[in-house]
């Protein structure tokens, strides 16, 4: 994919004037490779560094605490109840998947796409999206009545002879997001490998020498293994495409296939998956936004990838104002009691609030993303980032919470608050997800090395 | 040198500036007809594998081998439970609910496909290898950053030390150096 | 061991069945000599009692407090508190255990006699069944007792007796709780020390001496009502000892105006029943028959059930009701007139006058009432001869005066009314008895004064002061099950038995009588009510078996007494012992009207409480916990208030008022109830105990203290907004308690969802498929798949909405037989109360006066169950019979299910909520059941113990196929109205297909497609076509 010049020029390619590059002029072979893996190997831990280790570090020892206080009591400790038997571990749940897409969909779709500009951004958006399903992972565990069985879940040779259900959508759940765990494990992996070599040889302890060695795996640059590497690359790419589209919409089975009034939708697949790219990419971008002025990687993350990530923020959050749209106008349209109720409990029940937060943080102020000038300015970027992610993490709750609360029977109707139990696991998987950032960008390249040195001019094989 | 004659040594290896002069020195030797030889570089460069004659992998094929499996592996378990092992009532749904049962399917396709193919790709370059005695050559720590090296190796039958020395010295690298074991 | 060796010989019709229960005995019952060492270690714990009433009351006052000031208690956060409660229970009643017994079943030393003759069609699908009656207030509610290895472990209705019908109460079913309570008396004590029965009657025998000198002038025994005969000839004996002494009967809940309104009327007191069967027009003045406690509830409501049956047509009874705070009686009426209690005289009146009984004059009827009351009468006139007028026990004398009166002219004496003998022994104005000894009290007069199963300083009226009154006797004796609020005030406590400890006889409403076996030997060595009187006139060794055979053998002369006796026993009852109708003749005369209250002034009904009756059941968790009537709330007592008065008077639904009935003053959070008067409040009575145990103590309000004997059903009162709020625990939705919650004009049609269907009789005869009108049903051919043949059974049940009384007996018995914990007001409040059975009640037409539906919901057991889809383990699956198998074991607690549930019948243990360590609940609970942990899903499943049972029978009898009625759910048999019908759909002729076959059957929620099990049949309403708009 890489041959023909079309796709060096991309390098300086202008599609017009104000257009920054994707990586400012003067860099070279070895300046890239210095600048990213000497702000592992040589920079000295800094106290902004360190702060916000020890915060994380904080709220996972709540994690802790509070996940041990829920194995000793039980689920009960939480706001769920009947009817809302499920509520913020589901929410959260879907909320960091949704999160984890952006990091294969930049590195797999992306490259398919030869959007080249990705090459400086998809390996800590890669890391990224490996802790967000860590975090992920972590609630369907945890939310189960009896969570020492989950591995029941599993279908594994039993000696009660019984299997998993396979009609049921939690189990293609554990299908899904055990794949994508999984296949986004290897492809970060392999992707590493050959900067692990870099950083193998760059290392002057001889210990870390050792342990990058054991990781770059003897890695030595042949052209035949090359070949053979890209080749996989791509191929990887091409089973995580549909990979990633399906565990979104996978997830969205688990309230499509409900009977509930406010699950059973056809739409929810699409737009689920666009809000998981829209949620994804808010949470890059408020990842990359400070690290890259903390470590000076101006030249590297240029304003280029900013305001695509913008552009690319703005076109899912469109397509998911189409789905609040076209949901409201099914139920309408349907002319089903239970659906008609179902939005007017949304809009005026007792959890409207959540409601219009939601549309105020996914849909209006993410507009202002139309202004150039905005896109530009890398705080107000930040902010827009982080008001999406609250606004996606609401879109969850109120698909959850309010659907159940008020579903057929008035008589079964009920009313969910969040315990501070629930809060506690919620900033705990926060914390969990910002430590392990917090330690990846220190023992690993945050960014691509080989992949940037293709980006330079000289990269390139000139015909004579 | 003059051990060199007589001690038995892996190859030659030749250092290069950039991209390009690696390409043409390879495709250079490939027509002087060496063939047990590798280009080395910090990136992959297409042009380079091209001009060693080494034009597919089977990478592909594993991949698509590996898929298959566990496609279908996954489909005749689910086939196997739900209505040959315990086929149970749920929800007055038929034993044989394939609709439901795709999503499974596609995932184990997806997974085992991807496995395959790296751990595929691992074993064609026969890695994990933790020594490799091109790694003897000092200068060769700079593959992973910005230089290009194309090895000869002495197992190759038109090897002979002074011959490939001076076929080397004609591709005016930045230096030559023997690769011992 | 005596005690087996007693078994054994006991099962004489039965040997086998003795035998092998004999052997599990022995497995379950260690030795003799542990229970030796249990005694002493009771003994040991002689402050066990004082410490657990301190940490109790604290802990209990703090979450009262805590909710009390809390603003939105659902909101709170469950960490401080947090179930903490509960977990403190459980450690009280661990220590209990240890102070109180080993779990050893105990068997009875006097041999019993189980209930073999059982129902031809009946299997009731457990080991053994004892028939036996349950003594409530004055009368008898029979009894079958299930017995597990000896073990009591649920009740059932006596269907053989001719007063129960197989029918059953609250009370009833929940009385096996009452039996196992941990926290009943377990000892006698003298100011709190430990003491033995000897030591007891030396100090009673040195104090009956001194009474001897007297006559018993200074001699006192107060107690509830009763009708046993044995009681009553122990009773004489005392007397005839004693003559000077006074027996005084107190229950506060009693029937004095019954007595005063028969006395006004026929100058004498006669037991009126009524016969509902002959009854083609019901007038209720404020007559809550439809409810458990009232005497005789248990056939009325079946006959009122079977008039109310629209398939009789043009001949379906007509129910009319004129009453203060609305119960499930008045929900049933086609017609319901909500008036001030204090002013149902007026319409009595309005309506005798109309009919030219005696006594009335319609004088100052509301005008608003006119209409009601003319088309009443005219109603009434067209069927002399078969209509009823039923006047409530608090309403005053006049309106039982004016009933009688009524009925006489509507020619209802010997068709719908007849008369009979008191059933309870020496009726007295109890009152005025009480007031006398209060009096007496005061002035010295008595030296010993006997309270036995009474709680006065409880529940005496509060003018009478009577707690100071009985500290001034110098030698106090209280002989109970608990010790209560009264036990404070006592010298000597002894603890007494439970009805299924002891021996005893009790008459039903019908005067038939009853011999009470005991089930289990007293599980804390109690003595019985006859022992303990017996050991005033006798030897206080005498036991209760022996003092009533003595009794009976006296009365059963002629033929073998013992083939008699034993015939008693099991039956249940003694035939031929009803007592005869009895012709009385109307005094005639003006019926003096009863001062009534202003209607500027604001009233105050005092009711009992639907499920903690007078507070003697207030420790009964099952109780507490089950949502009341219509109200659905739950382990609380509240103001009622019309909700028009609370928008009115600016109080929304929680907020704490100031009751103040002349200078007495009690505040409680207010209840805005559909369908109550304004201008009127109601509370209930029986809340606010001070020592009723871990349950019950503390929780609600005292509405005794507001009491007094000159006004003991209503009062005129005052109110004031103390402007705290409170929580109030009601496992039905927010919607119906707080009315500015429904959508503009969406509270009647239940948003369109045709959960409710009805007709009037009219429509209905018109147009039978009314119910399938309007829902379109996908039907059963329409699917891409097959479906699937249930061959062999296909289980099904069908509920009548019809014949619902909405008394949720049904939802005790489902808990009783299937092991269902109690989650307490905490967790209740969160939503997660855990009875499989609920019953809905949905209002229609605006909140002063809506018609009342009660839905009873179990799983509907879909065939195309939408919860099996989901659940990722397959923990609930289809069995070949069409049940919604759960699979407790298998579940892992994702509550999918749940969600997916359309009618959220299913529960789930989020905390870990059944009891493991109370040894009186272990030995309580059904063996057959499996007692569900935490983190697992449950719900109900037809009593899938009972099916296997039943299937089990019908193999070792040689593969017969089951038959229809054989059978029976614990709802459908718990049920008094014989609303639930439960049996197998493949049989074209079993009552379940039959009834599925009326046009009135529908599934609830059909248009989902799920194809429910459990349907229902519509309800008909017969109004008054000259009411019928104002309905």
């Amino acid at each position: 994919m890489r041959e023909g010049p079309e796709e060096k020029t991309l390098l300086e390619d202008v599609p017009w004037p104000d257009e920054p590059p994707v990586m400012l002029p003067g860099e070279t072979y070895g300046t890239v490779t210095d600048t990213i893996a000497d702000a592992v190997l040589t920079r000295p831990i800094g106290l902004g560094w360190l702060s916000g280790f020890l915060v994380a570090g904080f709220f996972v020892m709540v994690l802790l605490v509070a996940v041990t206080y829920l194995f000793i009591r039980g689920v009960g400790i939480w706001g769920i109840e009947i009817p809302v038997a499920w509520g913020f571990a589901i929410v959260n749940f879907v909320w960091w998947i949704g999160i984890g897409h952006a990091g294969t969909l930049i590195s797999a779709i992306l490259l398919l796409l030869k959007q080249t500009w990705r090459n400086s951004i998809n390996r800590f958006a890669e890391a990224m999206t490996l802790f967000a399903v860590a975090c992920a992972g972590m609630f369907p565990v945890l939310h189960l009545g009896r969570p020492w069985l989950a591995y029941w879940l599993f279908p594994y040779p039993s000696s009660m002879g019984v299997w998993p259900q396979f009609r049921s959508p939690l189990v293609w759940d554990v299908f899904a997001v055990s794949t994508y765990a999984t296949i986004s494990a290897v492809f970060w992996y392999v992707g590493l490998v050959p900067d692990f070599a870099t950083m193998r040889e760059k290392a002057k302890h001889p210990l870390t020498k050792k342990v990058y060695g054991i990781f770059a795996m003897g890695w030595r640059g042949s052209a035949r293994h090359w070949k053979r590497y890209e080749s996989l690359y791509i191929l990887l790419a091409g089973l995580a495409t549909p990979l990633v589209l399906s565990v979104h919409t996978v997830v969205s089975f688990d309230f499509a296939i409900a009977v509930i009034p406010g699950w059973h939708t056809t739409i929810f697949p699409p737009y689920f998956v666009a809000g998981a790219i829209y949620s994804g990419f808010a949470m890059v971008l408020v990842l990359a936004i400070p690290i890259r002025k903390y470590y000076h990687l101006e030249s590297l993350i240029t304003m280029r990838h900013l305001q695509n990530s913008a552009k690319v923020m703005l076109a899912t959050g469109l397509i998911v104002a189409y789905g609040y749209f076209f949901e409201t106008f099914i139920g309408m349209y349907s002319g089903s009691t239970y659906e008609r109720f179902m939005l007017q409990n949304r809009w005026f029940g007792p959890y409207a609030p959540m409601y219009w937060a939601l549309i105020l943080c996914n849909i209006l102020i993410p507009q202002l993303l139309w202004i150039p000038k905005l896109r530009s300015n890398t705080a107000f970027l930040f902010l827009v980032s982080l008001d999406i992610l609250i606004g996606m993490w609401l879109e969850r709750f109120v698909i959850v919470i309010t659907s159940l609360s008020r579903d057929f029977l008035p008589s079964s109707w009920g009313h969910y608050t969040a315990t501070r139990w629930d809060w506690a696991v919620f900033t705990g998987t926060l914390g969990f997800f910002s430590l392990a950032m917090f330690i990846f960008i220190r023992i690993m390249p945050a960014i691509s090395i080989f992949e940037m040195r293709q980006l330079l001019p000289e990269s390139e094989v000139k015909a004579e | 040198m003059k051990q060199a004659l007589t001690t038995p040594i892996y190859g030659l290896m030749a250092e290069f500036e950039n991209s390009t002069e690696l390409v043409k020195a390879t495709k250079a030797a490939y027509a002087a007809g060496y063939r047990k030889m590798d280009a080395y570089s910090p990136f992959p460069i297409d042009e380079a594998s091209e001009a060693l004659g080494f034009h597919k992998t089977r990478v592909p094929l594993i991949v698509l081998v590996g898929g298959l499996l566990g496609g279908s592996g996954a489909y005749a378990l689910q086939y196997w439970i739900n209505c040959i092992s315990y086929p149970l009532n749920v929800g007055g749904r038929p034993w044989h609910s394939w609709p439901a049962f795709i999503v499974p399917t596609f995932e184990m396709t997806v997974l085992f496909g991807g496995l395959a193919g790296v751990f595929g790709m691992f074993a064609l370059n026969g890695l994990p290898m933790p020594h490799h005695p091109v790694f003897n050559v000092d200068e060769f720590a700079r593959v992973t950053r910005d230089r290009f090296f194309l090895c000869v190796e002495a197992a190759d039958p038109q090897f002979d030390v002074v011959g490939t020395m001076k076929f080397m010295q004609s591709l005016n690298p930045l230096s030559i150096s023997e690769v011992p074991h | 061991m005596r005690a087996v060796a007693g078994q054994d010989k006991s099962f004489g019709p039965d040997e086998k069945m003795g035998k092998d229960s004999l052997v599990k005995i022995e497995a379950v019952c260690p030795s003799k000599m542990e229970l030796a060492e249990a005694r002493e270690k009771l003994s040991q714990a002689k402050n066990g009692p004082q410490y657990w009433r301190c940490l109790e009351e604290l802990a209990q006052t703090d979450g009262f407090f805590e909710m009390l000031h809390r603003e939105f208690p659902r909101q709170a956060s469950i960490w401080p508190a947090d179930g903490s409660r509960r977990n403190f229970l459980k450690l009280m009643s661990a220590s209990m255990a240890l102070a109180g017994l080993s779990a050893c079943v105990k068997i009875p030393e006097q041999p019993i006699v189980p209930y073999v003759r059982q129902p031809n069609e009946v299997v009731l699908g457990n080991p053994l069944f004892f028939a036996s009656a349950m003594p409530f207030g004055a009368y008898a509610s029979p009894v079958l007792v299930e017995s597990h290895e000896g073990r009591p472990t649920k009740i059932e209705g006596n269907p053989e007796h001719p007063a129960g019908l197989g029918g059953s109460d609250v009370f009833m079913q929940a009385s096996i709780l009452d039996m196992y309570d941990p926290d009943r008396s377990q000892n006698i004590n003298y100011l709190g020390a430990l003491r033995t029965w000897s030591d007891y009657v030396v100090a009673l025998k040195s104090a009956l001496n001194v009474q001897n000198a007297v006559q018993g002038a200074g001699l006192r025994i107060l107690s509830g009502p009763t009708s046993s005969p044995t009681l009553a000839t122990l009773m004489d004996q005392v007397q005839t000892t004693f003559p000077q002494s006074k027996w005084i009967q107190w229950e506060p809940v009693n029937r004095d105006n019954v007595r005063a309104g028969s006395i006004m009327a026929f100058g004498e007191y006669v037991e009126a029943r009524y016969n509902l069967e002959k009854a083609e027009i019901i007038l209720s003045l404020d007559g809550d028959f439809l409810s458990s406690g009232f005497p005789g509830f248990l056939y009325y409501a079946r006959q009122f059930a079977a008039r109310r049956n629209p398939e009789l047509k043009e001949k379906m009874a007509r129910f009319y009701s004129v009453q203060g705070t609305p119960t499930n009686t008045s929900g049933k009426a086609d017609h319901h007139l909500p008036v001030r209690a204090c002013e149902v005289e007026q319409v009595a009146r309005a309506i005798a006058a109309g009919l030219g009984a005696g006594g009335g004059s319609g004088a100052n009827l509301k005008p608003e009432y006119q209409k009601f009351v003319s088309a009443v009468v005219k109603d009434l006139q067209a069927h002399k001869g078969a209509a009823v007028v039923i006047p409530g026990d608090n309403q005053p004398p006049a309106v039982h005066a004016l009933a009688h009166a009524m009925n006489s002219a509507l020619g209802a004496h010997g068709n719908t009314v007849f008369f009979t003998e008191t059933v309870q022994v020496k009726p007295q104005d109890q009152t005025a008895e009480l007031k006398q000894l209060v009096s007496d009290m005061n002035a010295g007069k008595v030296d010993l004064l006997i309270v036995m199963g009474a709680n006065p300083v409880y529940d005496a009226p509060a003018d009478f002061g009577f707690a100071d009154a009985m500290d001034k006797v110098p030698l106090r004796i209280q002989h109970g099950l608990y010790q209560d609020e009264t036990y404070d005030h006592v010298h000597w406590h002894i603890n007494g038995t439970h009805y299924l400890e002891q021996w005893g006889d009790v008459r039903a409403i019908d005067g038939t009588a009853s011999i009470i076996q005991p089930l289990i030997a007293p599980l804390y060595d109690g003595k019985s009510e006859y022992e303990f009187i017996f050991a005033l006139v006798g030897s206080p060794q005498t036991s209760g078996y022996e003092i009533l055979r003595n009794y009976w053998q006296g009365q059963m002369k002629g033929g073998d007494f013992e083939t008699a006796w034993r015939k008693a026993l099991n039956d249940g009852f003694i035939a031929n012992t009803a007592s005869p109708a009895k012709t009385v003749s109307a005094k005639g005369g003006n019926i003096a009207p009863t001062n009534t209250i202003s209607p500027e002034v604001m009233e105050v009904i005092f009711r009992r409480d639907p499920l903690i009756y007078d507070g003697s059941r207030a420790n009964n968790a099952w109780l507490q916990e089950t949502p009341k009537p219509i109200m659905n709330l739950c382990w609380d007592n509240a103001v009622l208030m019309s909700p028009n008065q609370a928008k009115h008077s600016g109080l929304v639904t929680g907020d704490i008022v100031e009751i103040d009935v002349n200078g007495r003053k009690v505040s409680g959070p207010i209840w805005p109830q559909p369908g109550h008067p304004d201008n009127s409040i109601t509370v209930f009575l029986g809340y606010g105990r001070t020592k009723a145990g871990r349950v019950g103590t503390d929780i609600g309000f005292s509405a005794y203290k507001l009491r007094s004997s000159d006004a003991p059903w209503y009062a005129e009162t005052k109110i004031t907004k103390t402007g705290s709020g409170f929580g109030f625990a009601h496992p039905q939705g927010f919607q119906y308690i707080d009315f500015s919650d429904l959508p503009p004009g969406k509270s009647d049609d239940l948003y369109g969802r045709n959960v409710i269907r009805k007709a009037t009789l009219e429509d209905f005869m018109k147009n039978p498929d009314f119910a399938h009108e309007g829902v379109e049903a996908p039907s059963p051919e329409m699917t891409l798949y097959y479906n699937y043949q249930y061959t062999e059974l296909k289980w099904g049940m069908t509920i009548d909405l019809n014949s619902c009384v909405g008394c949720k007996t049904c939802i005790v018995a489902c808990q009783a037989e299937n092991n269902i914990p109690v989650v307490g007001k905490e967790q209740t409040m969160r939503g997660r109360q855990m009875q499989w059975l609920r019953v809905d009640v949905y209002y229609e037409g605006g909140t002063e006066n809506p018609a009342m539906y009660y839905q009873p919901v179990p799983c509907m057991q879909c065939e195309n169950a939408p919860c099996e889809v989901v659940c990722p383990v397959g923990a609930t699956v289809h069995s070949t019979e069409g049940l919604n198998d759960m699979v407790y074991n298998r579940c892992v607690g994702t509550r999918y299910c749940s969600n997916n549930c359309p009618y959220k019948v299913r529960r789930f243990n989020f905390l870990l909520w059944n009891d493991w360590s109370t040894p009186q609940y272990k030995m309580m609970r059904n063996p057959e059941v499996s007692v569900r942990s935490r983190g697992v899903m449950e719900k109900c499943t037809y009593c899938i113990q009972r099916i296997a049972e039943g299937r089990i029978t019908a193999e070792r009898e040689g593969n017969r196929k089951l038959r229809d009625g054989e059978v029976i759910t614990a709802c459908q048999q718990a049920c008094p109205a014989g609303a639930i019908v439960f049996g197998d759909l493949n049989d074209p002729n079993s009552r379940v297909s039959k009834i599925k076959a009326q046009q009135r059957n529908y599934n609830l929620l059909d248009d989902l497609n799920t194809r429910p099990r459990t349907s229902y049949l519509a309800a008909v309403q017969n109004p008054n076509p000259e009411l019928s708009e104002s309905s």
